[in-house]
């Protein structure tokens, strides 16, 4: 399905997709289970979930639109619009705050070019913002660049990180 | 091992003693450290005697609430001819925690053998270990570990060649710190939004896709093999709180110490030694101010109250806050409690689930009164305003999330009011138009 004439959708769950989405159907006693994971497939290959790739799951799934959107919507980690190339997310959560984790933060909206978190730069290189808690407490500040885990991160280090995404 | 830093010798690792070896990750390095002899040994016990076993032993659950584990296993109907479910609980996103991640990072394969052991004392079919999607490398440890443990033949139709079937799945969350909650855990797996479920009916009766299931926390499944291999005298002996604390425990330590890092004492040990030995106390010139000795959402402590704390179960409630999950705050005397416990609200706001108005309302406005405050525009009657605010989050909501928001909230303001009024007292004066 497309809208206003824009590039007609190409099918997400094909080749490799499709055949990790299928080996997915046996680990659960229904499909509807397999929607978590199969938001995770979509986003791999295409970056965020468009509304195209809403309605593909749902016909997949034997899922209506509306409940796959109700269900998209409540988890903060799948992008519903399309972020910069590298997305970074840091936390800033207590434990971090008190050890300068909002410091890291200012300092990675400077020099990602981002200004603003949340935003993606200009040159559509990253798209930065500040989550809640990842779980890594004693190493603050850890942060998320893409899948990367990296922690003990200072102002000082941010320079030399973001040099490492093209 | 108070991971990333060697063993102290005031430790007593049984869950860490092989953190930081990457050779433990893999199934032959677990295999030579010990590895996958307690699930042999279990296989050939009744699934009665397991639960007995671990009975026995005392473990109460470690990821917050510290419930028996062998009774909530005991739970469990027999011979109901139903599927039976476990849950892995590896939703670790309680502010302070950060043990969980340790376990599945060094050793899956503890981990993995925890749940096989659990899966056949509860009988069930399948377990479903749920790790937080922020989690990517405890998750790909943790994918490879499986892959592993089914190419090598521990899991699958015929488990370690004894005609036993024992199957797991990896499911990965999406960012929801509600999802550890096991009810809203369960909607997730379900491929539903991760809201709570009303109890009645208990997990036991009616949990996973309508089965009986049981939850249980990675600290607590990764204990299970020490205790059917060294029996449950041993394990319970560790403690210095017998019988009613049990074993050791994970603490990861974070804050203001020298060495923040994840701990492994015996149940009992004084909290003090805890922040001042192995931690290295506070920053030089600097001295402690509060504790938050169970992750953000059990009150939080006083140095008085810290003093003469043993760090278990009861003796925590008895110093006023709760173990928790061991994920301990430790803040020095530079720190606004003001401002942290706004912080903390504002997690909280952000992770409502906001099914119950006392929830979605009372996080928010928490957060904007605190907020206010911190601009310089609070009032002398904030104060009861939000332990008003409080109450009515208390005990009042489908989930304890909502309680969790309040903790810090009405400790913080009993404990610590000269911070409270500090910033009442930074009011801001009214700038004069024109002036």
């Amino acid at each position: 399905m497309t809208a206003h004439g824009t590039t007609p959708h190409q099918p997400i769950f094909a080749g490799d997709v499709l055949a990790k989405l299928e080996a997915l159907y046996p680990k659960y006693p229904d499909k509807r289970s397999v929607l978590l994971p199969a938001l995770w497939l979509v986003q791999e290959a295409r970056g965020w979930v468009s509304d195209d790739a809403v309605r593909e799951v749902a016909e997949r799934l034997d899922l209506t639109p509306s409940y796959v959107r109700g269900v998209l919507t409540f988890y903060t980690m799948y992008h519903k619009h399309p972020v910069g190339r590298h997305f970074i997310q840091v936390c800033t959560t207590s434990p971090c705050g008190m050890c300068g984790a909002e410091d890291v933060a200012r300092t990675l909206v400077e020099h990602s070019g981002c200004g603003d978190l949340g935003a993606t730069s200009p040159d559509g290189r990253f798209t930065v913002i500040e989550v809640e808690c990842l779980g890594a407490c004693g190493f603050p500040t850890p942060i998320l660049i893409d899948d990367d885990f990296i922690e003990s991160v200072t102002p000082e280090r941010v320079p030399e990180l973001l040099a490492r995404y093209p | 091992m108070g991971y990333p830093h060697p063993i102290h010798p005031r430790e007593t690792p049984v869950l860490s003693q092989h953190f930081g070896q990457a050779a433990a990750r893999t199934y032959t390095g677990w295999v030579e450290r010990g590895g996958y002899q307690a699930l042999r040994k279990a296989i050939g016990m009744a699934p009665d005697d397991i639960i007995a076993e671990v009975k026995a032993s005392g473990l109460r659950g470690r990821g917050g609430a510290g419930f028996p584990t062998g009774l909530k296993w005991s739970f469990m109907p027999k011979d109901d001819g139903k599927p039976h479910y476990l849950c892995c609980n590896a939703d670790e996103s309680e502010p302070g925690t950060f043990k969980d991640r340790e376990v599945m990072r060094w050793t899956p394969h503890a981990l993995i053998e925890g749940c096989a052991i659990a899966q056949l004392a509860i009988r069930a079919d399948v377990t479903y270990i749920y790790i937080r999607g922020e989690f990517t490398e405890p998750y790909h440890v943790m994918q490879r570990a499986l892959a592993e443990a089914y190419a090598e033949g521990v899991l699958g139709a015929n488990a370690l060649g004894s005609g036993k079937r024992i199957d797991m799945v990896i499911h990965r969350g999406a960012g929801a710190y509600i999802c550890g909650e096991e009810t809203a855990m369960m909607n997730s797996i379900e491929g539903r939004r991760g809201n709570p479920r009303i109890k009645p009916p208990f997990p036991a009766v009616a949990g996973l896709f309508g089965q009986p299931t049981t939850i249980n926390n990675v600290e607590t499944l990764a204990a299970v093999p020490a205790i059917i291999n060294r029996g449950a005298a041993w394990y319970a002996g560790l403690s210095l709180s017998s019988p009613k604390s049990t074993g050791t425990k994970l603490i990861s330590v974070c804050g203001h110490v020298q060495r923040p890092g994840t701990y492994e004492i015996t149940l009992g040990f004084p909290m003090k030694d805890l922040i001042y030995d192995l931690c290295g106390g506070m920053r030089p010139g600097r001295t402690l101010k509060a504790v938050i000795p169970g992750g953000s959402s059990v009150p939080i402590m006083t140095p008085d109250e810290v003093e003469a704390c043993p760090t278990d179960y009861e003796g925590i409630v008895a110093h006023g806050s709760m173990l928790g999950s061991g994920g301990m705050i430790v803040m020095d005397d530079s720190t606004d409690l003001v401002y942290q416990i706004m912080r903390l609200a504002r997690f909280y706001a952000h992770e409502s689930c906001a099914q119950c108005t006392n929830c979605r309302e009372g996080t928010a406005w928490t957060t904007r009164i605190l907020e206010r405050m911190l601009a310089g525009e609070g009032k002398q009657s904030d104060l009861d305003l939000l332990l008003d605010l409080s109450d009515q989050m208390t005990g009042k909501t489908i989930c304890v999330l909502s309680d969790s928001c309040a903790a810090p909230v009405v400790s913080g303001i009993h404990k610590f009011r000269a911070d409270f009024d500090a910033c009442l007292s930074r009011v801001r004066p009214a700038v004069m138009a024109g002036v």
